[in-house]
């Protein structure tokens, strides 16, 4: 088992930004027919702003099609963004060519979601530990089998392991042999996807502690892809909830849990079954009405007014500008919850308490306006020697 | 060692199971077919239960599945008792391994014949399942009892329409036309709440969400009006926002249908937000068997203890590291002797080597409350409220 002591050797630098993702988009084309022509995309991510701050832990929050595991591809550049940029201790890494990249890829690692997909099956958890060295061309002292056993100590295996196969592991300790591997070059930023929804409740926790350990002791920067709630709630710093590829809500982690503000994250967190059957009855939980609609066709202005309670006119035709409305918790939304916002009418051309309270921010009072009817038509027109990637299963 | 008498206790012929409806047993006679062996406790984790109650309309009691194979015995399901009456839920809980699913599997006789070794009794209304033919489970299956599996897309076939499987179901326990039955599947899905459901009647399953695949599911499984609802981790493929419209919709169902409804899941929220009991299991036994609310006040297992603590909550404050039981579940084939939760349980070296040794029996500590420790109540009580209850 891993050591349960660890003392945080790693000082955090706190406020100096690691990544730094400004409108990143992915769409993915969806092609038709005998010359396999663009007939529509995609639209898996639209527009992501936000920052990693050196030894903090950002979850990604949302359901399933909200383009977290898309995201998290991005930032890897597994996947090859369509717009926006990517900027890692400073440097543009948005269009790299695999070889630029590939010194990089000491910096930022990856952990998988499927403990049973992501270790080739054929290989020892020796190979598998080991390969990143070999790739990488990397000299150790003492040899790379012993850097491997290193390893397999720190995340809790036993350096017998060495010449297993992962189907002799259970699902918790395939895990952790992934994290060995993405720990092997001694990277600064983690993106994990899903690390433990594959794994039992009592495995979760040892993993998460595991995860938490490591973070202290290495001084390690998470991304952590999540769709569990209470998981997040454990492990992060900072949480960004996002709904059909939007971000609509970041805030600090005790923040967002205490005070949600975008109607979304309210349903979602008064959604999560509690194990306590003394608030059955009490709980009065929000019902979302039907599914999460198509990121192929999805709906205009803001993407959550299909199914919000609280949609007007206005969620149709203009989409909501992520704004900060209280320190460090920024939402997109035209009347976000627990907030009081200014009065409308105070604040010419104001028409929402959003705009107003963005009117009083800006010195010359302008309200910035985004209309969706100006926006690009849905079918968007790729050009044929662009983008040649294929649509992800995330 | 089959036991399928149509009275479970009582008689002389049922060597373990002590007599009456009041529990705390204290009877030790031999056990039969033990090979010679006389343990110490003759209860053995099981039979604590006495007769089915007067109104259970599922009563399962000893329920033993055993799968003979290359590498050994593995001995999924090992001594399960249990009651389920009609409008109740019952949730069953347990991880990877504990034997929830063959429990299911088992009462719908759903196993392939010869490959599984079933003793033990399960009665649905006065019917027992254990041995009975396979036609006359087979009328069984879907008119009084039905299934919900974890992945609608894997267990729905892909080939024929949502409309064609109710229609198909239907048919085979109601003697009515096509056209009949198709507006019955029109209905039903209605009812479940998929939109349009006169054009989605006819959509095949890949062309559904998730999460109305799921719905079209239980469309399915209610179509013949089953007394016996199994719910097989029903909303674990499926995001949080559509696990809560599905439980709520099994909730409203089974108030509408009056049926018994037994909820399998890993999720302690799931089960306390839909339960009425909850049963516990590991290593293919159950180790505690209470209503819901005494499990989440008054846990009486360490694993459930386990469990409780080692779940991030949203409804407590953050603690700063988790506190996960430590080891993995064990292997079916070589379940570890005695308390099979013993290699795992910090409290094992308080019972004298019991816990190592004897099996413990399935007993009850407070009234209508079942667990299998070797723990005595005071010791538990004092544990619950010391170590445990503050953490939480």
């Amino acid at each position: 088992m891993t050591t349960t002591t660890v003392k945080p050797t790693a000082a955090k630098q706190a406020g100096e930004s690691l990544l730094q993702v400004t409108n990143l988009t992915k769409h993915f084309p969806i092609r038709r027919g005998l010359l396999q022509r663009v007939v529509g995309a995609v639209q898996a991510v639209d527009g992501l702003t936000f920052d990693v701050a050196r030894g903090e832990t950002l979850s990604l929050v949302g359901e399933s099609g909200c383009g977290k595991t898309t995201t998290g591809r991005m930032l890897t550049r597994l996947l090859e963004p369509t717009a926006g940029t990517i900027l890692l201790e400073g440097q543009d890494i948005t269009h790299w060519s695999t070889g630029k990249m590939r010194p990089l890829r000491r910096e930022v690692q990856m952990i998988f979601q499927d403990p049973y997909g992501s270790l080739n099956p054929r290989h020892t958890v020796g190979t598998i530990v080991g390969a990143p060295f070999h790739l990488q061309g990397i000299k150790t002292e003492r040899g790379v089998k012993r850097e491997v056993q290193d390893l397999l100590e720190l995340v809790g295996l036993s350096p017998e392991h060495y010449n297993r196969y992962p189907h002799e592991f259970s699902g918790g300790q395939r895990q952790r042999i992934g994290i060995a591997r993405s720990l092997a070059l001694k990277p600064k930023l983690i993106i994990a996807d899903e690390p433990v929804s594959a794994l039992d409740v009592s495995i979760q926790a040892q993993v998460i502690n595991l995860l938490e350990d490591l973070q202290d002791e290495l001084g390690l920067t998470y991304v952590v892809i999540a769709h569990d709630l209470s998981v997040v709630r454990h492990m992060s710093d900072r949480v960004a909830v996002m709904y059909l590829g939007n971000l609509v809500e970041l805030a600090d982690r005790d923040e967002l849990y205490s005070r949600p503000m975008h109607p979304y994250t309210t349903a979602l967190l008064s959604a999560v079954p509690i194990p306590d059957t003394q608030r059955r009855t009490k709980r009065e939980r929000i019902r979302l009405q039907g599914d999460v609609p198509s990121p192929v066709n999805p709906p205009p202005a803001c993407r959550f007014h299909t199914r919000c309670w609280k949609a007007q006119e206005i969620c149709r035709t203009e989409t909501p500008p992520l704004v900060e409305l209280a320190p460090r918790h920024q939402v997109a939304c035209h009347f976000p919850e627990n907030i009081d916002l200014p009065d409308p009418a105070l604040h010419p051309g104001a028409s929402t308490p959003l705009q107003a309270a963005v009117a009083e921010r800006s010195p010359d009072g302008e309200v910035p306006h985004d209309d969706a009817s100006q926006a690009a038509p849905r079918v968007i027109p790729l050009d044929a020697s662009g983008d040649a990637s294929r649509p992800d299963d995330a | 060692m089959s036991q399928s008498t149509n009275e479970p206790t009582e008689t002389g012929a049922d060597a373990t199971a002590p007599t009456g409806g009041t529990t705390t047993a204290t009877e030790k006679r031999p056990r039969r077919g033990d090979k010679g062996k006389l343990s110490a406790n003759t209860l053995d984790g099981i039979g604590g239960m006495g007769a089915p109650g007067p109104d259970a309309f599922l009563s399962v009691r000893d329920l033993r599945v055993h799968f003979p194979t290359d590498d050994g015995v593995v001995k999924s399901v090992d001594g399960l008792s249990f009651d389920l009456a009609r409008g109740k839920t019952l949730g069953i809980v347990g991880e990877s391994g504990s034997g929830k699913s063959v429990t299911s599997m088992s009462i719908m006789g759903l196993h392939k014949p010869g490959t599984v070794r079933m003793t033990g009794s399960v009665k649905l209304d006065d019917t027992e399942l254990v041995g009975a033919k396979p036609e006359q489970v087979r009328a069984l299956r879907g008119k009084r009892m039905a299934m919900i599996f974890q992945d609608p897309l894997s267990a729905m076939h892909p080939f024929y329409t949502v409309g064609h499987q109710i229609i198909e179901a239907y048919k085979i326990h109601n003697k009515v036309s096509t056209a009949v039955a198709k507006r019955h599947a029109i209905d039903m899905l209605g009812r479940v709440g998929i939109p349009e459901p006169s054009s989605r009647v006819d959509d095949y399953p890949h062309q559904f969400s998730g999460g109305m695949r799921q719905r079209a599911m239980i469309a399915m499984a209610l179509s013949c009006d089953p007394e016996l609802l199994i719910a097989d981790e029903p909303t674990t493929a499926l995001d949080v926002t559509v696990q809560a419209q599905i439980l709520d919709l099994i909730r409203d169902l089974q108030s509408e249908f009056n049926s018994a409804v037994i909820l399998i899941t890993h999720d302690l929220g799931v089960v306390a937000e839909l339960s009425d009991d909850i049963m516990v299991m590991y290593a293919g036994r159950s180790v505690e068997y209470s209503s819901a609310d005494e499990v989440f006040t008054r846990p009486q297992h360490p694993y459930t203890w386990g469990l409780l603590s080692s779940m991030p909550r949203l409804d407590r404050v953050r603690t700063e590291r988790l506190r996960p039981i430590a080891g993995a579940p064990p292997s079916l084939i070589n379940v570890p002797s005695g308390c099979p939760f013993h290699p795992r349980c910090a409290y094992a070296d308080r019972t004298d080597g019991l816990s190592q040794t004897v099996r413990p029996p399935f007993a009850q500590t407070h009234p209508g409350h079942y667990s299998a420790c070797h723990l005595s109540p005071e010791e538990k009580q004092a544990i619950w409220e010391t170590d445990i209850r503050p953490t939480l």
